[in-house]
């Protein structure tokens, strides 16, 4: 099927479904890398405006990537539930946005709505909307996980605390943990990416965190950000596993690149699941994901790199995952040029993932390639804020001395809380004040000699 | 009479002797104080002007050559930096006039079909190609005492798959790929060094060996030169570099502590 218009004296015309999505995503340097960008301003608008009037159903029947050569695919299709896109069955995209924006949409219907749209249904939606429909929609969904905490809870704002380090030298990422939680940071979870794939580097990695959080009862939990494939080992092992990390993407082929599958996956969440750590809820997966990686790993099926980063949120929704973030401007300036670029992708990931139904956080990040810098990070933590993002990432001072990249501080967390008064999950709230770090409003204490951490750290 | 604290010291300072990460900053009120702000503001600075600062491919070529290396100069089809940073297909290919010069003025300056050939490239530091490039082919010079006869060329707004269209061009069994990293706040002048054996367009990334991180505060040129040399050795005798090749050469430290054979047949 073609898709066109006109405007003006000028006839417009689409050859599929992808090629429109394609043409009407916001301006982005990896579509036009990839040489599916509209050409001009002009060619964007038109491709919106036929996407306005498309049905929203036309999407169960022409699919982005073949169905035949997809199990992402095939997932989004086989999984639909057309009882709960009812409600929304007879719009088109355009109404579809408009209906988003009212009333009816509340934190509920959307909730109910989740399981009948499809990723490209919502990539298409979010392709007309501005930034503060964005904002307004995503700070309308809730969508609460626990392990051993609560996480998502409104006017709640959780951090992954992130202590890497160039050698995984223990003592080094223990005083960056240190140091984050004397800043009231690690809700969302204690994640550490490892420099190696070691076996028992990363067991000794997760025993050094389960141990301290069990001599302190931090209701927190753990991650080594290793492949699924270790993580699998790892728990054969019998190391003190809490959640499973995979990054992941919107097609089969970019997923193979990763070494991952659907099969694979489901393997390595049954293994967790058995395993039954989590005090009050028992969602175990943890993904990231980012716009460009389909297209780096030359898998992207000429689709656009936003299509298919919702793509990747069809096939998280699947394991029900505690956390999931996109990696927003880690990938590079040959897929997000710069600030704006990197800050609308921000929130498209944010808005596509809450609207499937996922637990959105993001690594507001940058490389010093882009062309963007620390004053583009706050623009986006605090637009992610307001839109009620589920969790962002601590690292000490934004530095992450072992991936080089910057991403956001133990400043930044307390900045944002601050504004927006967003509090830290209930559990590690209560945490905190009970080991006076903070006080019962969740604002820091200065610290002394009978802080039991600074004990802790002087045996360093 | 002092000045109240305005700043929130963070009595954890013993931390920072722990880790390079930025550990005890302190606050003000909850924010980072202006002492951080301006540190933080300096490497970031740094890091960019490493991106975006041009090679001085004039005294780089000056200084190789009175170290004793004769060196031609190349160029991607990245016009620019911001070329270069938008289209990496750009900065995997030679333009027509480079690829010439190699044709033309290679047999004038070089063996023909070396067996190595070295590219040195700007990448995304050209701050590191710029400090490490000589100081690395002089301490890889024990190993390869015939060195000075191979082709050196620097490649400016460069990918390291140029490196396969260079060797190419050259007839060149191996080639190494000296080239600028990504800078991170606290390393903005690292180089990465990639070998490719039979170097030829379209080869991936799963082809290669790397070394990264060489500088003097990470991996130092003798240890570097010491890693590159047994790969190039260990490639000339499996006949291909990638993922069969590997870097055992700590394991294999007292064979490779002294320089090897060399290139020779």
């Amino acid at each position: 099927m073609t898709y066109a218009c006109t405007l003006g004296l000028r006839r417009h015309v689409f050859g599929d479904l992808k090629t429109l999505l394609a043409k009407a995503s916001p301006a982005r340097s990896g579509d036009m890398l990839a040489g599916v960008a509209a050409a001009s301003e002009e060619e964007r608008m038109a491709a919106r405006i036929v996407l306005a009037d498309l049905p929203l159903g036309r999407f169960l029947q022409e699919a982005v990537v073949p169905y035949e050569d997809d199990e992402v695919t095939r997932l989004i299709i086989d999984g639909h539930d057309a009882a709960a896109f009812a409600p929304v069955a007879g719009l088109t995209v355009g109404e579809f946005r408009d209906w988003l924006l009212s009333d009816a949409a509340d934190a509920a219907s959307l909730q109910a709505l989740a399981p009948g749209l499809t990723p490209e249904m919502v990539a298409a939606v979010s392709k007309l909307m501005r930034n503060q429909d964005l904002i307004l929609v995503a700070a309308k969904c809730r969508v609460v996980t626990r392990f051993r905490n609560t996480l998502g809870l409104p006017g709640r704002l959780a951090v992954r605390l992130q202590p890497n380090h160039p050698t995984d030298d223990p003592r080094g990422i223990a005083a960056s943990m240190l140091d984050g939680l004397l800043y009231g940071v690690g809700d969302a979870v204690i994640g550490i990416n490892p420099a190696t794939d070691s076996l028992p580097a990363i067991t000794t990695l997760l025993r050094l965190i389960d141990d301290f959080r069990e001599q302190y009862e931090v209701p927190t939990q753990s991650c080594v950000l290793t492949h699924v494939t270790n993580t699998i080992r790892a728990i054969d092992k019998g190391a003190p596993v809490d959640l499973v990390f995979q990054s992941i993407g919107g097609t089969e082929a970019v997923n193979r690149s990763f070494g991952v599958s659907a099969a694979l996956l489901d393997e390595a969440n049954t293994a967790a699941l058995a395993l039954g750590r989590g005090s009050v809820g028992n969602n175990v997966m943890y993904f990231e994901t980012g716009q460009g990686s389909a297209l780096s790993a030359n898998a992207h099926h000429g689709a656009d790199q936003q299509t298919l980063e919702a793509r990747a949120y069809g096939l998280a929704r699947r394991y029900r995952p505690l956390l999931v973030n996109t990696v927003v401007g880690f990938i590079g300036p040959e897929y997000l040029y710069d600030g704006k670029q990197i800050i609308r992708a921000g929130l498209e990931d944010h808005f596509c993932g809450k609207l499937l139904g996922l637990p959105m956080g993001c690594d507001i990040c940058y490389t010093n390639h882009a062309e963007a810098d620390q004053d583009d990070m706050d623009t986006l933590l605090t637009l992610l804020g307001v839109a009620g993002i589920n969790f962002i990432i601590g690292v000490p001072g934004a530095d992450d001395i072992m991936l080089n990249y910057q991403s956001t501080s133990f400043h930044d967390a307390l900045y944002v809380r601050k504004v927006l008064d967003r509090r830290r999950a209930p559990e590690f709230e209560d945490w905190l004040e009970r080991m006076g770090i903070a006080d019962f409003r969740g604002n820091l204490l200065p610290q002394g000699e009978q802080q039991a951490l600074l004990a802790l750290a002087a045996t360093l | 009479m002092s000045k109240p604290a305005i700043v929130t010291p963070d009595p954890w300072l013993r931390l920072q002797g722990l880790t390079r990460a930025r550990v005890a900053l302190g606050r003000a009120g909850v924010s980072l104080p202006t002492r951080e702000v301006l540190r933080f503001g300096t490497a970031h600075a740094q890091a960019r002007d490493a991106v975006h600062q041009a090679l001085d491919v004039a005294s780089l070529q000056a200084d190789l050559q009175d170290a004793g290396f004769a060196s031609l100069a190349v160029h991607s089809q990245a016009a620019d930096r911001s070329m270069y940073l938008r289209r990496p297909d750009r900065g995997r290919s030679l333009t027509p006039e480079s690829l010439a010069l190699l044709a033309r003025q290679g047999p004038r300056l070089w063996a023909a079909r070396p067996r190595l050939a070295v590219v040195l490239a700007d990448g995304l530091s050209s701050l590191a190609v710029a400090r490490h490039g000589l100081p690395l082919l002089q301490a890889l010079q024990p190993y390869f005492p015939e060195l000075p006869t191979l082709p050196v060329v620097i490649a400016s707004e460069a990918r390291v798959a140029l490196g396969d269209e260079i060797g190419q061009a050259l007839g060149a069994e191996q080639v190494v790929v000296m080239i600028g990293e990504r800078p991170g706040l606290s390393s903005p002048d690292s180089l990465g060094l990639y070998l490719t054996a039979r170097p030829r367009p379209g080869l991936t990334d799963a082809q290669r060996n790397c070394i990264s991180n060489v500088r003097p505060e990470g991996l130092n040129y003798p240890e570097a030169a010491r890693k590159l040399a047994f790969l190039i050795a260990g490639a000339l005798k499996l006949g291909r570099t990638g993922v069969d090749l590997k870097d055992d050469s700590d394991a294999a430290l007292p064979d490779a502590a002294r320089p090897a054979a060399g290139l020779a047949p």
